[in-house]
């Protein structure tokens, strides 16, 4: 392959990228983000897995095995075991707009410029090897893929690899300016970068895997075979632990690598400052453990093919990702392969150049600007432009340094000691951020001695032997010691022995790191903010509102003053469209001339934050207020003498709040009793009703008969008969209401079974037969025989069926009637239906004619009555088998009463099998 | 002079033993099955009293009660409200309306025509 052909598709993948950045901030601008998805802030905390992993790992397990492991049982170790510290630095990143881990930390000790500038620097330095590693890794994986016919991976030799890095560095210099300093507020999350970091994560994972695959079942027979193979090639101490080295350095790396993943200035931005959704983070506990698992599946796999293959010969263990395919002529994987580590690269560089160009602009370049008085807040340019230009250069810088690093110094190294250099480097401000979240004593002095003498060590330890085998210092440097001295050997510090390298600096550095920062903070007290601050951060959860506050008074700025300022850090309309926002919320208007208020002069402070981090933006505030700062050391008296008292009040508080909990639950319990009572009252009045209406009529001609004056015989039979007849009534009522209570109490014994509607149809038919015949009406029943059974109660089965024609027969046109039975199966039960031809049931009526003793009038009084609870007493046992009951009217007239039942179960699935068999 | 009642009831049975009593008691009786029937019967021709139901169709007993008493040609007319609700707020509400009088169900056939009787005897001495 040519070198074009790869350039133009590296191109392409860039470009593709590109587009789904692009996509991502236009979906967030119509507020469908993409990146409002636990999935997608996963994987883009996957932007952990760099070419280190990518070529590294399997680099470092062709050459000592399982050492590539500590790396990600760090990590893993933290999101599983830990995940309580990224609940907490999510939280008090929302809350105090952090933009940056420099950030971060400047505003945990006092909003202090100094330590902003400070961990910058040490985060610049720091990264500048691990970010030349991708670089180094790019170059590398080009020159093998064009150099298709010299598959041993000899390194990037000649000058055409090198201008290959440079157009690289800069073209990932254009792509992080174009995504990442668009616009100025950082707080405002970079959607379409994170989207497109995770879909990089997606495709370095299917590359890695797609290898994998082809070594483990393309060529062997799967992992047995593979081990077996390498085995007999004399390759097991690979995948063994060694007994003859111990624990120490898989410690020191577990123990770096779970400090990396907090204090790499490109995880805490995207894992902290990218968060969209605190949410999210309690998928990512496990997915991105996950993540890692899957991606570390295939390593010692394909590092034993490259071992097995390349025996003997002088090959790049690092780049076997590439070779190995190549070796056996698959160039589309070879090319596929090479795309994901250009993923892999591509999507640290990227990340790592905006997180860093963030803090390099806020943290360092600001202050001193506005220190040397080279720009002034209170005057009246427009600054964001100068903003985003510092930015964009330091890119550029950061992406120079890179290239620098690889072409000077970083040739005699591979990629994971290069890594494991940056690692240690970032591990330095661990102290400073844990120590910061959870021990209040904390100080401002105590972070910055300690970050660094740390750092010092880690020069002293790691970076100048570096250079001194890169050739830039003499190598007696490394084995004499500086001037001989043999106590300063940078490998043997004060004649500490035994260690390897990395475990030996991680000890001296740490040691003077947390040594310092603990014993001058425990020396020398907290100043006035940063006790604030202290509180702030480490009881973040206990005040989310108010006590962050800086300023406590009103200060002599006009709200004019204000957004002008803002205007020139963030620009003039996001400025006014900040400030109505505020006015909305707050539900105040703002006049131009008017003196702003304290909750303004903290918003302002907020959102300037958002774009030159904390402290800058306390400075600017408080050069254009006179006189606000005073009411710091005010506040602050207070805030000591009070504390006691506030946190007894927050105590009360509780208290009251609970008990004013309670007593609203007692009441809305005692109104729902009255409104209970209330129906009950209501039945019992109605019962009394119903009841009284046949007694009435029982006791009246009681009497007239007892009395016998005036009685004929033909009279006194047809009172008989009446009294009789009512006291049918009042028997069926009894027994009806008496059914309803216990079905609405659920105390009435079921017994379900399988039925067969057409029996149980012509029961009903049976019982009503005099009655229909009596009132000459004509029936049409329609009801198949072998219908599928249907379960239900047959005896309530039969009187559902019973009180429909009782009330189809009472209903009906007369004379001329006529009652229609029909059942059909449906979807998922039997329709049954039960017609009328009388006058159909007016709309408003038809829901509540299934209430109880909803009685419609009689047309006329011949008709029999009814209860007033038929239908009522159908629904529940309708309901109680499943279905639905509903009266709709027929065209021409007539109502028309429909149930559904449904199915038996048992009987369906013995009549499936037995169509089966 | 014979008397007039008008029943006002929509219960069938209720309505034959009513009718009974009063023709028993000497009472000219008259039925009407609903609230609307009982206003055209009484426009047809003015009874000296009417046993009215609470509880009918179309029309209910207060609402006739009421219609009664907002015309000054029916003053005469006595009112006894029957019925089966026999909540004394029921009661109270008829009497607000206008009843003379007013009877729970079930009742005492002998009170029912000792009670129509005295009333219309009443609204005589009045007269």
């Amino acid at each position: 392959m040519v070198g074009w052909q790869v350039g133009l598709v590296s191109l392409a993948y860039l470009g593709l990228l590109f587009a789904i950045a692009y996509y991502g901030d236009k979906r967030a601008e119509s507020g469908r983000s993409l990146t409002q998805n636990p999935y997608i802030y996963t994987l883009s905390i996957a932007v952990f897995c760099t070419s280190w992993t990518f070529y590294g790992s399997v680099g470092r397990a062709a050459t000592t095995g399982l050492d590539f492991l500590p790396i990600y049982i760090g990590p893993t170790l933290v999101f599983v075991v830990w995940s309580v510290i990224w609940v907490k630095i999510i939280r008090i990143c929302k809350v105090n707009r952090i933009t940056s881990i420099a950030d971060f930390i400047s505003s945990r000790y006092g909003k202090s410029a100094i330590l902003g500038g400070l961990v910058t620097v040490i985060a610049v330095i720091g990264i500048t090897p691990y970010i030349s590693l991708q670089l180094k890794s790019i170059a590398e994986s080009f020159t093998i893929i064009v150099d298709y016919s010299n598959p041993r991976g000899a390194g990037g030799e000649g000058i055409f690899a090198f201008d290959t890095t440079l157009v690289v560095a800069l073209v990932l210099a254009m792509f992080s300016i174009l995504f990442g300093t668009r616009h100025i507020d950082a707080s405002e999350h970079h959607e379409g970068l994170v989207s497109a970091i995770a879909f990089e994560s997606i495709v370095k994972l299917f590359a890695f895997l797609a290898v994998g695959f082809f070594v483990t079942f393309g060529l062997h027979d799967g992992f047995t075979d593979l081990f077996g193979k390498a085995e007999a090639a004399g390759l097991s101490h690979l995948f063994t632990v060694a007994h003859d080295r111990g624990y120490g350095q898989w410690m020191t790396m577990t123990l770096l690598s779970m400090a990396a993943i907090i204090c790499l200035p490109r995880q805490f931005y995207i894992t902290a400052v990218e968060n969209a959704d605190e949410q999210h983070l309690r998928k990512a506990v496990w997915l991105f453990p996950l993540y890692l698992l899957v991606i570390n599946v295939f390593v010692l796999p394909i590092a034993l093919t490259g071992a097995m293959a390349f025996a003997g010969q002088d090959a790049n263990a690092d780049m076997y990702m590439l070779t190995v395919p190549i070796r056996h002529d698959q160039g589309a994987l070879a090319l596929f392969a090479f795309i994901g580590g250009l993923s892999a690269a591509t999507s640290m560089v990227i990340v790592a150049a905006i997180a860093l160009s963030t803090m390099v602009c806020n943290n360092l370049v600001m202050p001193l600007l506005l220190r040397w008085k080279i720009v002034d807040a209170g005057e009246g340019s427009d600054l964001s432009m100068l903003l985003l230009t510092i930015r964009r250069a330091s890119i550029v810088l950061i992406l120079i340094l890179g290239y620098g690093y690889f072409r000077f110094a970083s040739e005699s190294y591979s990629l994971v000691t290069i890594g494991l250099v940056s690692f240690a480097a970032a591990a330095q401000f661990a102290p400073a951020i844990i120590g910061g979240i959870f021990w209040k004593g904390a100080t401002y002095r105590g972070a910055l001695v300690g970050l660094s003498m740390g750092f010092l060590v880690w020069i002293y330890t790691l970076l100048l032997p570096s250079f001194a085998q890169s050739g830039w210092l003499p190598i007696s440097f490394i084995q004499q010691g500086p001037w001989g001295i043999s106590l300063l050997r940078p490998y043997a510090l004060f004649g500490l022995e035994g260690f390897d390298h990395l475990s030996h600096a991680l000890f001296w550095s740490m040691l003077a790191n947390i040594g310092c920062y603990a014993l001058v903070s425990l020396r020398f007290a907290a100043g006035t903010l940063e006790r604030i601050q202290a509180a702030l951060f480490v009881d973040v959860f206990l005040h989310t509102e108010g006590m962050r506050d800086s300023w406590t008074q009103d200060g002599s700025a006009t709200v004019g003053d204000l957004e002008e300022l803002v205007g020139r850090f963030v620009g003039k309309q996001r400025a006014t469209s900040a400030f109505h926002t505020f006015a909305r919320d707050q539900g105040v208007t703002l006049r131009r001339n008017q003196t702003a208020d304290r909750a303004l002069l903290n918003h302002v402070e907020r959102l300037l934050a958002g774009a030159v981090g904390s402290a800058t933006a306390r400075v600017m505030v408080g050069s254009v207020v006179k006189g606000g700062i005073v009411g710091l050391d005010d506040m602050y008296q207070i805030l000591d003498e009070t504390s006691q008292a506030i946190q007894y009040s927050r105590m009360l508080e509780a208290k009251s709040n609970e008990l004013e909990d309670t007593t609203k639950q007692l009441q809305a319990a005692n109104e729902r009793l009255k409104e209970l009572d209330s129906l009950k009252d209501d039945f019992l009045s109605t019962i009394s009703h119903e009841l009284r209406t046949p007694l009435t009529s029982i006791r009246a001609f009681t009497e007239i008969l007892s009395n016998e004056a005036g009685v004929t015989a033909q009279e006194r039979r047809h009172f008989m008969a009446v009294i009789a007849k009512e006291s049918e009534r009042l028997t069926r009522l009894i027994d009806q209401i008496l059914d309803l209570a216990k079905m609405e109490a659920g105390q009435l014994d079921w017994s379900m079974a399988g039925v067969d509607l057409r029996g149980a149809v012509d029961e009903a038919l049976g019982a009503m037969d005099g009655l229909v015949k009596e009132r000459a009406i004509r029936l049409e029943v329609d009801v198949p025989a072998h219908l599928p059974m249907v379960r239900a109660d047959r005896d309530r089965l039969v009187q559902v069926v019973i009180n429909l024609l009782s009330n189809a027969v009472k209903f009906c046109r007369s004379p001329g009637g006529l009652i229609q039975v029909r059942a059909a199966p449906a979807a998922d039960g039997l329709l049954v239906s039960i017609t009328d031809n009388g006058d159909g049931i007016r709309a408003e009526d038809r829901d509540r004619i299934f209430e109880k003793f909803h009685q419609l009038y009689r047309g006329s009084a011949a008709q029999p009555s009814g209860t007033g609870l038929g239908l009522a007493i159908c629904r529940q046992i309708v309901s109680f088998f499943g279905g639905e009951i509903w009266v709709e009217n027929r065209d021409g007239g007539g109502a028309c009463f429909s149930f559904t039942l449904p199915y038996d179960r048992v009987q369906e699935v013995v009549g499936r099998v037995g169509a089966m068999t | 002079m014979t008397h007039s009642v008008l029943v006002v009831e929509d219960e069938p049975n209720i309505v034959l033993s009513l009718k009974f009593v009063l023709k028993q008691a000497g009472f000219n009786v008259r039925v009407a099955e609903d609230g609307a029937q009982a206003i055209t019967e009484i426009e047809r021709d003015t009874p000296d009293a009417v046993l009215l139901d609470i509880m009918l169709p179309k029309r209910d007993g207060f609402s006739v009660c009421e219609a009664i008493r907002a015309n000054p040609a029916w003053s005469a007319i006595k009112i006894i409200v029957l019925s089966a609700r026999s909540r004394e707020a029921d009661k109270e509400k008829a009497l607000a309306v206008g009843a003379d009088d007013f009877i729970t169900k079930p009742f005492s056939t002998r009170d029912l025509g000792n009670r129509v009787k005295s009333l219309i005897a009443a609204g005589a001495g009045e007269a």
